[in-house]
């Protein structure tokens, strides 16, 4: 039970594009066509959810008995970067299918700030080890929610006529502002 | 280099003005413009970093091998972002903890990073210095617009930075429209500020 309010609350209610407004630079970048929008949710699920693991453990096991608090924001950005690269490695050498699936959304996702906001929320929030995999897995099935459905519409908007100054970004900010709307209507749900 | 230190500090505040011009670094842009004064804040922040990292970058960009540059970058920011931290835990510990998450987040901010790349690594350390401050101020001033426009909408009054809150709006005969300052009127804010920016004629 406990679990299944956490991931309603991390897809739905903390929704991390809508409602905690991270990762905002791929959710305009890679949203303008269906496949990119499922490439980039893919690839951040997986890397979040190991990311994730990995930073609580750095988190609870290293920083936290040696009393180095204030080195959180370069160690989980170096392990986030670092495991990226491995992680390209890995599945380059041995399951290239995938590999030529997420293609170039891979790195980008160093500089995807819901990976770091996410597993910055977990230390915060002080959960155990299954809860934060949990919680990134959830928080990371969010984004890709949003990715997609918004990839859906702004598909739909690219055939209709805009107004030239509203075009591209700005109708999308806007798009994106309704449905953060309709998200925030699960604010009362947990 | 055509270009003059002047020029490269004022493109930062209209041609290449971030948020508006260049689509970068939209979720402290979209997270803190709750209030005028917290985009200021904010603003400020980036601005140390940015400014830092630039001169940094610029001072090591041919000791840093090009292979590993982006990895050299990041730790360069962090560094800095350890720094602001840290002395906002100090100094300004309301706005610190008002800005929560965010702070750590500027390591990730694509601006800072997108000039140590495109601008710093090439040039000199005193434009790099230039033009950190300029896109720096640019995104200030940014922020702390969207963030006055979200305050007024959604509450009536806004909060001038180090200053007094001051009403605009007399909200007492109609309800401020409370979800501008919530998470969709960020993104209708910008979206609808971006739209007036189009409308300006591009030199």
């Amino acid at each position: 039970m406990e679990y299944l309010t956490l991931i309603i609350s991390c897809i739905l209610v903390n929704n991390i594009l809508l409602a905690k407004f991270l990762g905002n630079c791929p959710f305009l970048g890679t949203s303008k066509k269906m496949e990119t929008a499922v490439g980039m949710g893919m690839a951040v699920i997986f890397v979040m959810v190991v990311a994730g693991a990995i930073t609580w453990l750095i988190w609870h096991k290293v920083l936290v008995p040696l009393d180095l608090g204030y080195l959180r924001t370069i160690a989980f950005i170096l392990i986030i970067a670092s495991l990226v690269q491995f992680v390209e490695m890995f599945l380059k050498k041995s399951i290239p299918t995938l590999y030529a699936g997420l293609g170039i959304f891979l790195p980008l996702i160093t500089t995807n700030c819901a990976v770091l906001g996410a597993t910055v929320f977990n230390v915060d929030d002080n959960l155990s080890f299954l809860m934060a995999t949990v919680a990134s897995f959830a928080y990371a099935v969010g984004f890709g929610l949003a990715l997609v459905l918004f990839a859906g519409l702004r598909e739909r908007i690219m055939l209709a006529r805009v107004p030239k100054p509203l075009q591209d970004t700005s109708i999308g900010l806007i798009t994106a502002g309704v449905m953060a709307l309709a998200f925030a209507g699960f604010s009362g749900m947990v | 280099m055509a270009k003059t230190i002047t020029q490269e500090f004022t493109k930062g505040l209209w041609k290449e003005i971030p948020p508006f011009r260049l689509v970068l670094g939209l979720c402290p842009v979209l997270g803190v413009t709750t209030t005028m004064e917290n985009g200021f804040g904010m603003g400020l922040a980036t601005t140390f970093v940015l400014v830092c990292s630039n001169v940094l970058v610029s001072m090591l960009r041919n000791i840093i091998p090009s292979k590993v540059r982006i990895a050299c970058f990041i730790v360069v920011i962090a560094t800095f972002v350890c720094l602001v931290e840290l002395l906002m835990q100090a100094y300004a510990y309301q706005l610190f903890i008002t800005l929560g998450v965010f702070i750590p987040l500027i390591v990730v901010n694509c601006i800072v990073l997108g000039r140590a790349e495109a601008f710093a690594s090439k040039n000199k350390v005193i434009p790099s210095f230039a033009d950190g401050l300029g896109i720096g101020i640019g995104f200030t001033l940014s922020l702390a617009a969207l963030g006055a426009v979200r305050e007024i909408l959604g509450t009536g009054h806004v909060s001038i930075p180090f200053g007094p809150l001051v009403t605009l709006l007399d909200t007492s005969w109609y309800p401020a429209f409370g979800f501008m300052v919530k998470a969709p009127g960020a993104f209708i804010g910008l979206g609808l500020m971006l739209c007036l920016m189009n409308l300006v004629p591009q030199k």
